[in-house]
């Protein structure tokens, strides 16, 4: 093994590099909150998934429980059909509900798992019968457009054939 | 129209010939790769000329990149009330795009042009004529090591960009701006993946080395051996590696962050 004088400074900067790398990795990517927890996977079916993303968490009570594995479109039910990837460690009810919810005004879409009360336990493969499909915008405009056309509409022969 | 003819098939054939022998010089490269590896102290030389020496101008371009990042974002993000994210864009910028990117830039002009001038001025100096008159291997001896060298330090570099980056951005943001220190850093791990993002950045900044110190390397090895020759090749290698980042940042950003 030859040796140089350059070797304890080549060795520096090596360290200062992998330094960096681990900097990168821990503090800004945040590496240990990665799980490798276990999952199991259930899947639900929703009318409408609006925004929500393959990756997106899922949340019990606010807290993540598992993330989002793949959203598909499934052509018999014309529903959406997504599968989550559940922590093994959380179980919940068979009975539990699933609803795509808002992270504030404009924010991210994730699943709130809502736990049921039945004695058996979601195992993997099962499916969540009770869902809530995301709040579109443009559905509740219309709606709120309608009741207010149908609040016009009979206001209007209501004052018309007052005189 | 015959001459126009003439001239475009003439550039066309000799553009080809540059390629066909740039082609051939990186196949020998990596062809004379594992001697050149197995000394490895050449190597390690190498590195410390690449990669030490350019630490400095990498360190302080990241600081003031990083600076300015958080500025230039936290003006433009606390009009949509959120300027905590302000930490999440140096992030992400930094690590994606800007920690290549423009540490290849730097390293082409702090590194490449240096590795061109020396090899350009051993050509003119007959020194790789000389070399192989004595049965070693010039490529083996002199291109091979230099190319790993810029291979090894590229990326050490490019990380240390966008780690001292990312300080610069807190040093402003948090102290500088007041922005809550929890919020800066939760915000960036929340929305910064390590292998989608940081990965990536490596994978990018890896591509980049190969390509600045390949492209240093063939300005050398082929520019003409008088004085003229080898500082016109110095300025083509800045030129060329500078162009060829660029281009192929944005392919690889296509391919990798198309979804």
């Amino acid at each position: 093994m030859q040796s140089s004088r350059y070797d304890a400074w080549v060795g520096f900067f090596v360290l200062i590099g992998g330094a960096a790398l681990l900097f990168l990795a821990l503090k800004a990517g945040n590496l240990l909150s990665l799980n490798f927890d276990e999952t199991y996977q259930v899947s639900a079916r929703f009318d409408n998934i609006g925004g929500l993303k393959a990756r997106a968490a899922v949340k019990s009570a606010g807290v993540v429980v598992g993330r989002v594995e793949s959203i598909s479109f499934d052509d018999k039910t014309f529903q959406a059909k997504v599968v989550l990837n559940l922590h093994k460690a959380t179980l919940f009810p068979k009975d539990s509900s699933a609803k795509i919810l808002t992270a504030g005004l404009l924010g991210e879409q994730y699943i709130g798992l809502e736990p049921g009360a039945e004695e058996k336990n979601l195992a993997s493969g099962d499916v969540i019968r009770q869902t809530q499909s995301a709040v579109v915008l443009e559905n509740l405009i219309g709606q709120f457009i309608n009741s207010k056309a149908s609040d016009m509409g009979s206001a209007a022969p209501a004052s018309g054939s007052k005189p | 129209m015959m001459a126009l003819a003439t001239r475009i098939g003439a550039g066309l054939r000799s553009t080809l010939v540059d390629v066909g022998a740039a082609a051939r010089l990186f196949g020998s490269l990596l062809a004379r790769s594992p001697k050149a590896l197995a000394r490895f102290v050449l190597v390690r030389e190498q590195v410390f000329y690449l990669g030490n020496r350019s630490l400095s101008i990498i360190g302080v371009s990241g600081l003031f990149v990083g600076f300015v990042l958080a500025l230039q974002g936290y003006y433009t993000l606390q009009r949509y009330g959120s300027a905590e994210a302000v930490g999440l864009l140096v992030a992400l910028s930094l690590v994606r795009e800007l920690g290549p990117v423009v540490a290849a830039l730097l390293f082409a002009g702090r590194a490449g042009t240096s590795l061109t001038a020396e090899i350009g001025l051993m050509k003119a100096g007959e020194q790789l004529t000389a070399m192989e008159m004595m049965a070693v291997d010039p490529v083996q001896r002199v291109l091979a090591p230099r190319f790993w060298g810029g291979f090894i330090a590229m990326p050490l570099l490019a990380a240390v960009f966008s780690a001292v980056g990312i300080i610069g951005g807190w040093l402003v943001a948090v102290p500088l701006i007041g922005i809550d220190a929890g919020a800066f850093w939760s915000q960036m791990q929340g929305g910064v993946d390590v292998f989608a993002d940081v990965g990536n950045g490596v994978i990018k900044s890896l591509v980049f080395g190969v390509t600045v110190t390949f492209v240093a390397l063939l300005q050398g090895y082929t520019c003409s051996p008088t004085p003229e020759g080898v500082s016109a090749a110095t300025t083509r290698t800045v030129v060329l590696a500078s162009l060829a980042v660029l281009a192929l940042d944005f392919m690889l950003t296509a391919l990798m962050f198309s979804i």
